[in-house]
């Protein structure tokens, strides 16, 4: 028997697990106020039946605006065959032993869950089929259901799933392989746009997010860090800050020098917020020197720019002999490009709150990673992760910068040190200044086609950042199965690499949201030099293939793009429409996190260069069902936009070891105004769903420089966006 | 130093030092946690209130100069029709992506439309530009808005 019980006084829910025959069952009770009073019975790990009729069901992965919360437990929800009206959604603490993994990534979750929790509704449907046939002694296979009923027709007797559940709970699960799934035609609620479960409660501004938290005597703390990241605090003038009037404590954190752990800082903890920050702003802190003070935006790009003519430190794929194939093409072109250092900035800024109380830690944390979190703070405060308990509130935003727990670990030691609950809660300046930034990247192209107007000859030689270890630093990598490999016979991929002290992590669609830019964007120029046009050019590119790929490689289904193309050609209408002066369209396509995208932007440029992005077509296939078609389109339009406005405006610029940029003044994002129609598109192929959080915005950054292209003939080689004026 | 503020039609004291944004006394004080902080200097609209009907950045907004002025935030614009209408339209087009934005914008929304009630595309824009949403559901917002005020609407 395992215990995953916990107590606090904040705690709402009781857990405790038993282990039962068939596999573990998790049975939980709702006690809070508002939450189902009624007692809930437990059919598995993740559905309890109240007498209510009403369906708890439990949400276990961290919702960062994905729609998890709502489209994991619709999967649930159609098997068990129950109203989706009668369904509630519970927020899972970080439990992997019960759940796995709980992270929210890589667009991971739809393909991850689409089998298993259908599975668990569909378990517990039979669960309460086979308690409805124990007590009416009838065969269950001559049992059904209708939303909320096991009906047994011969009889035509019927059973509420309510007055079945606590028989149910007591039978053993099924053999995984006796149950049958709903044909998908069947479906009531998967596939039917349904409004997020917290829609209610966001519209009428109801607490949900980490920065909500309230802990009864709770302190709040400000946290301030070297602006060169990672140096040490040399000195501080606590005592002016403590003697700001509501400051409670102000103290140095030795830290650590690993950019991913605690680093140094002085902590300022108050009793509210304001005065804490009041406080901060007496300290006066002196920082140890640091080598990263050396680094700048200037520097890199000067050693990019010399590595570039320099032999590559290593190549990474070379098909077919390059070096020849580009001598005997009938058109060349060659290209440098850039793109800078981003930014996450989820609008919720970075926070957390920690009580460390008696040897044993809770914590509430807009977190997309809980669970390395726990393992984070357990080494850093020495603690066993068995005495740490993470609850996830809704997130304010993730896009990959709460993968890292970095605010998380550091409001941990902030509580542990002032002896009380702390809302650690950082500034927007603070958010901007220490985010694991996309890093920036340089990409020295030549390029080949041959008199047909096919692609014979690629190389790339990639620049990027490493954190000396030898690798590209994190997310600053290339696959070598990246596109158009496998799909150019004379393909070279060289790379060379520049150390940087610069923290960098994954930015939603990590590595594509950079490379699509590059590799869509020498695509047409290709396609220029072919005197082709852009879209068919790149039907010819990917040619009459289907999957490609060997073992042990990343598959690309050729078919599948090829599909998105001609469907997005067909709703932007590329070829046949009428378009004005200083007024393009360009296309670009990109396959990442399982995804199939195609992209068609129109833009108007004017006289001075200020682009107006007038529509933009999505075409996308993510296989066989569109889990939630509301919330689906959502992601797609946002992802779109998210793009746009980082090609149009955003970089974090590093000088002297220092991001430059603090604030949304410096660091624009796209506002009202600015946004295009966003028209989406779905292909429908036979295969497995997959999620919708990132691959929507690779392609619309080269879709829409090749529109800028199109409509002016400047050809953007470095983001963001900065046109010349005529 | 005790402010007496009249936040959603109750008189409620707020104890903070002269010269705190109202934000921070709405939520650290108060406990009035709907108004977010995103910027801290007018940037985001995450923090926008109405102060007498009029759509306020309570993040730069000193606490001392609120006076007698009447405060709605977000938990307390439901209480008029319009403010209520605005929140259905919201629910009803799940504009929400995080949703961390939204309180913000349904309060610029429905200072939009009380005094314009039929805003056109350029009302909005100029209506909504200082309210940043970062997971880009503009898109829904104006829909939503088009909603609300009974006007025809695609999302």
């Amino acid at each position: 028997m395992a215990d995953g019980s916990v107590s606090g006084a904040s705690r709402r829910q009781f857990i405790q697990m038993t282990a039962a025959s068939g596999g573990l069952m998790l049975g939980f009770s709702l006690a809070g106020k508002g939450e189902a009073a009624s007692a809930a019975t437990p059919i598995n790990a993740y559905v309890s039946l109240g007498t209510d009729g009403l369906v708890t069901i439990v949400a276990k992965n961290p919702e960062i605006g994905q729609g998890i919360k709502t489209s994991l437990p619709m999967m649930i929800a159609e098997e068990i065959d129950v109203d989706w009206a009668k369904v509630r959604t519970h927020q899972a603490d970080n439990n992997p032993t019960v759940y796995g993994r709980q992270f929210a990534g890589g667009s991971m979750a739809t393909p991850m869950h689409w089998d298993q929790l259908r599975m668990v509704g569909a378990t517990a449907r039979a669960l309460l089929i086979a308690a409805a046939a124990k007590a009416w002694g009838v065969s269950a296979a001559d049992c059904s259901t209708t939303p909320g009923k096991v009906v047994h027709k011969a009889s035509g007797r019927t059973a509420t799933y309510a007055s079945l559940a606590a028989r149910a709970a007591t039978l053993t699960p099924p053999e995984p392989k006796s149950i049958r799934l709903k044909d998908p035609k069947d479906y009531r609620i998967i596939g039917k746009p349904q409004v997020q479960v917290d829609a209610p409660a966001l519209v009428t501004g109801k607490p949900l997010f980490g920065i909500d938290v309230q802990v009864p005597g709770m302190l709040y703390a400000t946290f301030e860090k070297a602006p060169v990241f990672g140096a040490g605090v040399a000195s501080a003038d606590l005592s002016a800050a403590q003697a700001v009037k509501g400051v409670r404590k102000a103290f140095v954190v030795e830290g650590e020098t690993n950019l991913s752990g605690l680093l140094p800082g002085v902590a300022v903890v108050a009793d509210s917020w304001w005065q804490a920050r009041k406080g901060r702003e007496k300290l006066n802190i002196r920082w140890k020197a640091h080598q990263t003070a050396s680094q700048s935006t200037a520097g890199f790009n000067a050693q990019a720019q010399a590595l570039s003519t320099a032999t590559p430190l290593r190549t990474e794929r070379k098909d077919g002999d390059f070096a020849s194939a580009i001598k005997g093409a009938a058109r060349t072109v060659e290209a440098a490009y850039a793109y800078p250092f981003l930014a996450h900035a989820p609008l919720e800024p970075q926070n957390c709150t920690a009580h460390f109380s008696a040897g044993k830690l809770e914590i509430w944390a807009p977190t997309q990673n809980p669970e390395a979190g726990r393992q984070l703070v357990a080494k850093t405060l020495g603690l066993k992760p068995d005495d740490i308990t993470i609850h996830m509130t809704r997130c304010g935003g993730g896009f990959g910068r709460r993968l890292a727990n970095d605010y998380m670990v550091e409001a941990a030691w902030i509580a542990r040190e002032a002896g009380a609950p702390v809302k650690l809660l950082w500034s927007r300046e603070d958010d901007l200044r220490h985010d694991f930034y996309r890093p920036a990247g340089w990409h020295y192209l030549s390029g080949g086609v041959d008199a047909t107007g096919q692609v014979v000859a690629w190389r790339d030689h990639f620049v990027t950042l490493t954190d000396g270890s030898g690798k590209p630093a994190s997310s600053a990598g290339m696959s070598a199965t990246e596109f158009p490999a496998r799909f150019v016979p004379n393909y070279q991929y060289d790379l060379s690499l520049i150390n940087s002290g610069i923290p960098t992590g994954p930015l939603r669609a990590p590595g594509s949201n950079a490379l699509s830019f590059v590799i869509q964007s020498f695509i047409d120029e290709l396609a220029h030099a072919a005197e082709a046009d852009p879209l068919a050019f790149r039907l010819k590119l990917l040619g009459d293939q289907g999957k490609v790929g060997s073992t042990g490689q990343e598959t690309y289904d050729a078919g599948r793009m090829r599909g998105v193309l001609k469907a997005v050609a067909e709703t932007s209408g590329w070829g046949k429409t009428k378009l004005g002066p200083r007024q393009g369209m360009g296309v670009a396509f990109h396959f990442s996190h399982m995804g199939y995208f195609a992209e068609v932007v129109q833009v108007t440029v004017s006289p001075k260069g200020q682009v107006k992005v007038d529509k933009v077509w999505v075409a996308g296939d993510v296989g066989r069902q569109i889990v939630n078609p509301a919330g689906a389109i959502n992601q797609v339009q946002g992802a779109v936009i998210d793009g746009i406005s980082a090609a149009l405006g955003q970089q974090i610029t590093i000088e002297h070891g220092q991001a430059v940029q603090g604030n949304f003044h410096t660091y624009p994002l796209l506002r009202m105004a600015s946004a295009p129609p966003v028209e989406v598109t779905w292909v429908m192929t036979d295969n497995l769903p997959t999620g919708l959080g990132e691959p929507a915005l690779p392609p619309v950054l080269p879709a829409l420089c090749n529109a800028i292209f199109a409509a002016t003939g400047q050809r953007v080689r470095q983001l963001p966006i900065d046109l010349k004026a005529v | 130093m005790a402010f007496r503020l009249n936040v959603n039609g109750k008189v409620r004291q707020a104890d903070v030092e002269p010269g705190t944004p109202l934000l921070w006394a709405l939520r650290d004080s108060l406990g009035i946690l709907g108004p977010k902080f995103g910027c801290g200097i007018a940037q985001c609209g995450a923090c926008t209130v109405h102060i007498d009907g009029k759509p306020v950045r309570a993040c730069v907004t000193p606490v001392d100069a609120v006076g007698t002025a009447k405060v709605v935030t977000i938990e307390g614009v439901g209480g008029s029709d319009l403010g209520a209408r605005v929140q259905k339209a919201w629910q009803e087009l799940d504009v929400a992506q995080c949703g961390y934005c939204q309180p913000g914008q349904i309060m610029s929304a429905t200072a939009l439309l009380t005094h314009t009630p039929k805003p056109t595309d350029a009302d909005i824009d100029a209506a909504m530009n200082g309210n940043i949403c970062r997971c880009a559901t503009y898109t829904r917002i104006r829909a939503a808005i088009k909603l609300a005020s009974g006007q025809k609407t695609e999302v």
